[in-house]
């Protein structure tokens, strides 16, 4: 599952482990390699190991086994502030007896960079998050968007090839959050810096990064371009927390070829692409992406499995409709149509016939 | 009903107001039409009112308990009415007294003196005086307790020449015949003590004050105290010899011929004493008290007197920076008598040296505890805490038993060798004493300040620093401490004040290099009763601290003080 | 009305010193607030003259309040707040003089208030010479005196108080009061003043500066103590070699701790401790209080005293009465600092002197402390 190939590797975690206790593992086993200027995203929910990771590889934290290795070399006995890898944190931790400036200055000023030279670099990083007039305020005197830019502008100011990101956006409302996906994501490829961005917000994910790696109990459960990701889910956890997704439980009854035939817990029998089975008789969640299904007879593609379902609910989303649905025992069917002009809107009660390719139906674990 | 009106109107009336903002030029109208500023003014007043009327319970408790006690103290370092009180004739007298020029005051001065001390002593404040006196004078305590028995003899000399003239002025009801009122002298006759009523005030017979001054204003002193003071009927008192004197001074006086105005009961006597009076022997009032004690003929006691007749006095300042009055204004004591000076220096200092102490002690404490789990930390946090729990008396006994040179931490270094056995450490009794015991009984009043503000610091902070690159020192004094400085500030502040004023401790394992300022003020209230030159010492110290948070402020700026989030 | 004219008919007896207790019995006060010093000697008092009074008077409380250190002190405040909480003080002369000179404690006429002796002598006449104040009503007698560790003077023990100034024979620590007090008289001594021009010697400034002098010469061996349980303390922790304090407590030290410690009775000084009454007491209170006071100094109650601490009775005719502790059953007689014994070489406390000195010799004595 985890890419272990050591070609251009500049971030790569070598069978890391991680225990506070020592007896549970925080991260197990992990395996992970980055390319230079990869914008890479760790999405989990809290308590997956993640974040843990991220303060292993700033060296926060120490790996109670396996190697962290930065362009080659190994970083584990290295410390934090020799390792030269930019960070941004959730709470921005700015200094706030410093002004800006003297935030972006600090790590310039470890660095016994010169007065001169410092001030031009400050002006510069303030600049590229048009922050340049902010210089001279506390950090108490912003609001939250725009310390979360002299933050990055800090993480970035002493040019850094390694940036980590600590749940940066997490503190700052909806659309704030978007505007800085997009800054953050376009600075990143401009400076062409490496990012490893930590984040439970998977929208957040699948918007900013070249590839995603979703941790589940102290793993990665699956190391994916965000298309991948949603699209080919390789087991039924990813497929559950990426997106919405419906699904349906049974046992594989054979498998042929490319697709096998799952028979229904609820009742009936579909053909899905199998995954992660490989013989008749083991369990499997089915997995269908809610958009990918159709209840338009007209609409219906060639070769459909169809299923009998009955309406349960209707939601009107604005751009889309949103259709809970009984399905072979689950009252949690959901369907999502766009929002055409021909479009019909389902009434509960309604009794209906959906349908969907087998390519689309993906036989996972149970 | 009224809700379903307030229903309908007030949204008309809204509209109303907000139609009229847009007309209205002058001030802004609330929603009845009312000026804003008026309205807004009237709901902050209720406001106002009311959290006055929650603080005004501490409100008052404070005032009654602090700072009414401390203008008290301030007032008595001042304060010096006693001399101009207990001897009110000598003081106004001595207004006319050379103090330098070498000479006695005249015989008028040792009369009111005599006057003075017999009224003080028949109320017993002289020896209160004397007291007071000692403190600038030494043997001013003996010689106004031997004065104030000497001046009975003085005004028997007249006494028992008037009672061998007539035996009519030995009796106390004579007296009230002749100098009192006909109306108070029926009241008197109709009173009966056991009746429970209170007895009439005496009331001087009309013009009897014309034709025998001094006898009348002498009396009516004499009638107070007897009257009011010792609650006795006046009618079975004989007066003080102190009225004789007064009596021959009036028949010998520019007034002698008004006697013959004189009418009244007793009116024969009268004028058979006036004819008798100038052939009298007399006294000389100024060898008399040369007899009481040699003391009184004399300059430093009358110069004393003069130096502190005013009714306010800089003397106990002056005395707390170890000058004293003199003649010739204020002057450096004798260096053998100056202490305040070095006490006041060794406060501030050893305050100082605790403060510091406390601050490398308390803060690594309060790291730890800001940085460990809430539950480890309240664990911790009653250990800083237990000395709390005991007396401070049993604590610093301890120390004592810890520290001495057959203590615990003397038998330990001697036993692992650290010391020789004939060289054990001085550890108390001194400075270090002092220094030692007072940190550890201070140590939680900066603990506590210290955690709280260090709870405050976020840890990503010091993370934030070091992933910019500063190495774990750089990232705790460019980040960290900063922000711990407020704490620092609130600590500093509360151990320096409270160990400025400490007296308990120092003066148990403090020795002689050891102790306080506050060990002298202790004193002299419990000791030596000079509380106007505690009050002195108090209020220096008191300006001496309000100084340096002044300095405070201007160095570091109050607003850095924190005592928590 | 009735009620407040009876008590100023007895309040103008008592003022007038014509006491009769018999007249006002009915309005003496139930409850008495008594002052002392805690721990033993308080417990003597209690023994000896409190519990058999409250025995004989079974509707009567004691309250006692340990604040004689800070009496002088405590009963200004109260007077300057005009509400007197004590009923009768237990204080060393000197305060009883100040007391008395400041007006706080109440005059009182030795003859009327207090008992005479069972043989007939006037409590003046009994009392003699201790009655140093008008105010005061002496209990007993004490004195400050030196004890020493036996086991670390070698084999010959101190016994002149010079042994104190002598830091070659008696090498140690020594412990003195922190006052100037009995300091500067023994130091004088030693310095080769007659004994009987000492405070002659001490009015002058001269004088004043030779004694400080003479304790210079032991300024660095000396710990200075301010609570009387600070001497038997070092003494027993073997802290110094000798130290001033007064006689009862080491008594104890000897006695009932048995520890290696002996006394030096050599110029010992006298002083004296007893009740004054304060001044301006209602007259319930007073007459209660009259009451007490002319019981429990009586001539049995002062010798029963010392059953239970070395300090000697104020009365003459207390002293034949004089026998057994009345725990441990030692002989009392020779613990007494009146045993003539032990007092072949006293002082006794000149108040008058430092009533007038205390203050310039106090200055002087803690510049030179703090020196």
């Amino acid at each position: 599952m985890a890419d272990t190939s050591a070609t251009n590797a500049f971030v790569e975690f070598e069978r890391v482990q991680k225990s506070y206790d020592g007896e549970n593992l925080v991260v197990k086993d992990l395996n992970l390699s980055m390319p230079k200027g990869e914008f890479l995203t760790m999405l989990g929910p809290s308590g997956s190991g993640k974040t843990t990771c991220l303060m292993m590889l700033a060296g926060f934290e120490t790996a109670t086994h396996g190697d962290i290795r930065l362009d080659g070399k190994s970083i584990n006995n290295i410390p934090p502030h020799k390792r030269g890898i930019g960070m941004v944190f959730q709470n921005y931790a700015l200094f706030p007896h410093m002004t800006v400036a003297e935030n972006l200055s600090f790590p310039l000023e470890v660095r016994k960079m010169g007065k001169s030279d410092r001030e031009e670099k400050v002006k510069i990083a303030l600049d590229r998050v048009q922050m340049g007039d902010f210089g001279g305020r506390r950090p108490a005197q912003l609001s939250g968007g725009q310390q979360q830019r002299v933050a990055l502008a800090r993480a970035l100011v002493f040019e850094p090839e390694l940036v980590l990101m600590d749940e940066p956006l997490g503190a700052l409302d909806k659309q704030l959050r978007e505007t800085l996906q997009f800054e953050i994501t376009h600075l990143a490829h401009e400076l062409g810096i490496t990012v490893v961005y930590v984040t439970h917000d998977q929208t957040e994910a699948l918007t900013m990064s070249d590839r995603v790696a979703v941790f589940e109990n102290g793993r990665i459960q699956q190391l994916a371009p965000p298309d991948l990701l949603y699209e080919e889910p390789e087991n039924s956890f990813v497929a559950q927390f990426i997106g919405e997704n419906n699904t349906l439980e049974g046992v594989v009854k054979e498998i042929k070829g490319g697709t096998c035939l799952v028979q229904l817990d609820g009742g009936g029998l579909i053909e899905a692409k199998p995954i992660n089975v490989t013989q008749a008789g083991e369990r499997t969640r089915v997995s269908i992406r809610p958009e990918r299904v159709e209840f338009n007879k007209d609409r219906m593609p060639d070769g459909a499995h169809t299923l009998k379902a009955e309406v349960l609910e209707f939601v009107y989303m604005g751009d889309i409709f949103r259709t809970r649905l009984r399905v072979a025992g689950t009252d949690n069917f959901i369907i999502k149509t766009r929002n055409a002009p021909d479009q019909v809107r389902l009434k509960p009660g309604q009794q209906i016939e959906i349908g969907w390719l087998a390519e689309d139906c993906r036989a996972l674990d149970a | 009903m009224s809700d379903a009106n307030n229903a309908t109107t007030a949204p008309n009336s809204a509209l109303a107001a907000e139609r009229a903002e847009d007309e209205y030029t002058g001030p802004m109208l609330a929603a009845d039409g009312t000026p804003l500023k008026r309205s807004l003014n009237r709901a902050l007043r209720r406001q106002k009112i009311s959290a006055l009327l929650l603080i005004a319970p501490l409100l008052i408790f404070v005032l009654v308990t602090f700072i009414a006690p401390i203008a008290d103290m301030l007032f008595r370092s001042v304060e010096n009415q006693i001399v101009q009180d207990t001897l009110p004739r000598t003081t106004t007298e001595l207004k006319n007294w050379d103090s330098e020029g070498g000479e006695l005051p005249d015989q008028t001065v040792y009369k009111s003196l005599y006057q003075d001390i017999y009224v003080a002593q028949e109320r017993k404040l002289h020896t209160r005086l004397g007291s007071r006196l000692n403190y600038e004078l030494t043997g001013a305590s003996s010689l106004f307790r031997k004065s104030g028995r000497g001046v009975d003899d003085i005004g028997e000399v007249y006494q028992d020449q008037f009672e061998d003239l007539n035996a009519f002025w030995k009796k106390g009801e004579n007296w009230n015949d002749v100098l009192g009122s006909d109306a108070w002298l029926a009241a008197m006759n109709d009173w009966k003590k056991a009746s429970g009523d209170a007895q009439p005030p005496f009331e001087m017979r009309d013009g009897i004050a014309d034709i025998l001054p001094q006898t009348a204003d002498y009396y009516s002193i004499f009638a107070d105290f007897v009257q009011n003071e010792d609650e006795d009927n006046l009618y079975k008192e004989d007066p003080w010899p102190l009225i004789y004197s007064a009596f021959y001074d009036d028949l010998t006086g520019p007034t002698a011929e008004q006697v013959a105005t004189y009418a009244g009961p007793g009116a024969t006597e009268l004028a058979e004493a006036a004819a008798a009076a100038p052939s009298f022997a007399t006294v000389d009032y100024m060898d008399a008290f040369a007899d009481i004690d040699k003391d009184w003929v004399e300059l430093p006691i009358w110069q004393t007197i003069a130096t502190y007749s005013p009714k306010f006095t800089n003397g106990y300042f002056l005395n707390a920076v170890d000058m004293q009055k003199t003649p010739d204004g204020p002057a450096l004591r004798p260096e053998d008598e100056r202490i305040y000076w070095t006490l006041f220096k060794r406060t501030l200092f050893m305050s100082v040296c605790i403060t510091l102490s406390c601050i490398l002690l308390g803060y690594p404490i309060g790291w730890i505890l800001a940085n460990l789990p809430a539950r480890t930390a309240n664990l911790l946090m009653i250990l800083v805490l237990l000395p709390f729990w005991t007396s401070l008396l049993v604590r610093t006994s301890a120390w004592k038993v810890m520290l001495q040179q057959q203590g615990v931490i003397n038998d330990t270094l001697v036993w692992l060798g650290v010391v020789a056995d004939d060289s054990r450490l001085a550890l108390i009794n001194n400075q270090t004493g002092t220094i030692i015991a007072m940190t550890h009984i201070l140590l939680p009043f900066m603990i506590l300040p210290l955690y709280s503000v260090m709870k405050t610091v976020p840890p990503s902070y010091l993370r934030a620093a070091k992933s910019l690159g500063a190495t774990n020192w750089t990232a705790f004094w460019r980040v960290y401490f900063p922000q711990s400085v407020p704490g620092i500030g609130a600590g500093s502040i509360l151990v320096f004040i409270l160990s400025i004023g400490y007296y308990i401790t120092p003066e148990i394992v403090g020795g002689r290099t050891g102790t306080f300022i506050s060990n002298r003020i202790a004193y002299h209230i419990s000791s030596s009763l000079n509380w106007g030159l505690a009050a002195a010492l108090g209020a220096i110290l008191l300006a001496v601290v309000l100084g340096l948070y002044y300095a405070y402020d201007k160095i570091v700026g109050i607003d850095n003080v924190k005592l928590g989030g | 009305m009735k009620f407040t004219t009876t008590l100023l008919a007895s309040s103008a007896i008592v003022g007038a010193g014509t006491l009769a207790f018999a007249d006002a019995h009915g309005n003496m006060a139930k409850e008495m607030t008594l002052v002392s010093w805690g721990g033993a000697y308080q417990a003597s008092q209690d023994k000896a003259y409190v519990q058999p009074y409250l025995e004989m008077h079974p509707d009567v409380t004691a309250v006692w309040d340990e604040s004689s250190a800070e009496a002088v002190a405590k009963l200004r405040a109260m007077n300057e707040a005009g509400n007197v909480t004590w009923d009768l003080v237990d204080v060393v002369a000197a305060d009883a003089i100040r007391l008395c000179d400041e007006g706080l404690a109440m005059e009182i006429d030795a003859d009327e208030v207090l008992a005479a002796a069972p043989d007939g002598t006037s409590a003046s006449d009994d009392f003699g010479d201790l009655l140093v104040s008008d105010c005061f009503i002496p209990q007993i007698v004490y004195s400050t005196t030196f004890g020493y560790r036996t086991d670390m003077v070698g084999d010959t023990p101190p016994t002149k108080i010079c042994d104190v100034f002598d830091t070659d024979a008696y090498p140690g620590k020594r412990a003195l009061e922190k006052r100037p007090i009995n300091n500067m008289e023994w130091a004088l001594l030693c310095d080769g003043v007659d004994k009987a021009d000492v405070y002659d010697v001490l009015a002058t400034p001269e004088g004043q500066e030779k004694a400080l002098a003479k304790l210079d010469t032991i300024k660095d061996d000396v710990i200075w103590w301010s609570a009387g349980a600070d001497t038997p303390q070092l003494l027993a922790d073997g802290e110094i070699v000798m130290g001033s304090t007064y006689n009862g407590r080491l008594f104890s030290v000897i006695e009932e701790q048995k520890q290696p410690v002996a006394m030096l009775w050599d110029a010992q000084v006298f002083d004296l401790d007893g009740w004054i009454i304060p001044a301006g007491l209602p007259d319930d209170r007073l007459a209660r209080v009259m009451d007490f006071v002319k019981f429990a100094t009586d001539t049995q109650r002062l010798a029963d005293q010392s059953k239970y601490i070395s300090y000697g009775p104020a009365r003459l005719s207390s002293a034949p009465l004089v026998g057994q502790h009345a725990d441990m059953g030692i002989d009392m007689a020779p613990h007494m600092p009146t045993d003539p014994a032990n007092a072949q070489n006293t002082f006794l406390y000149n108040y008058e002197f430092w009533a007038d000195y205390r203050d310039d010799i106090d200055a002087k004595f803690q510049a030179w402390l703090a020196q």
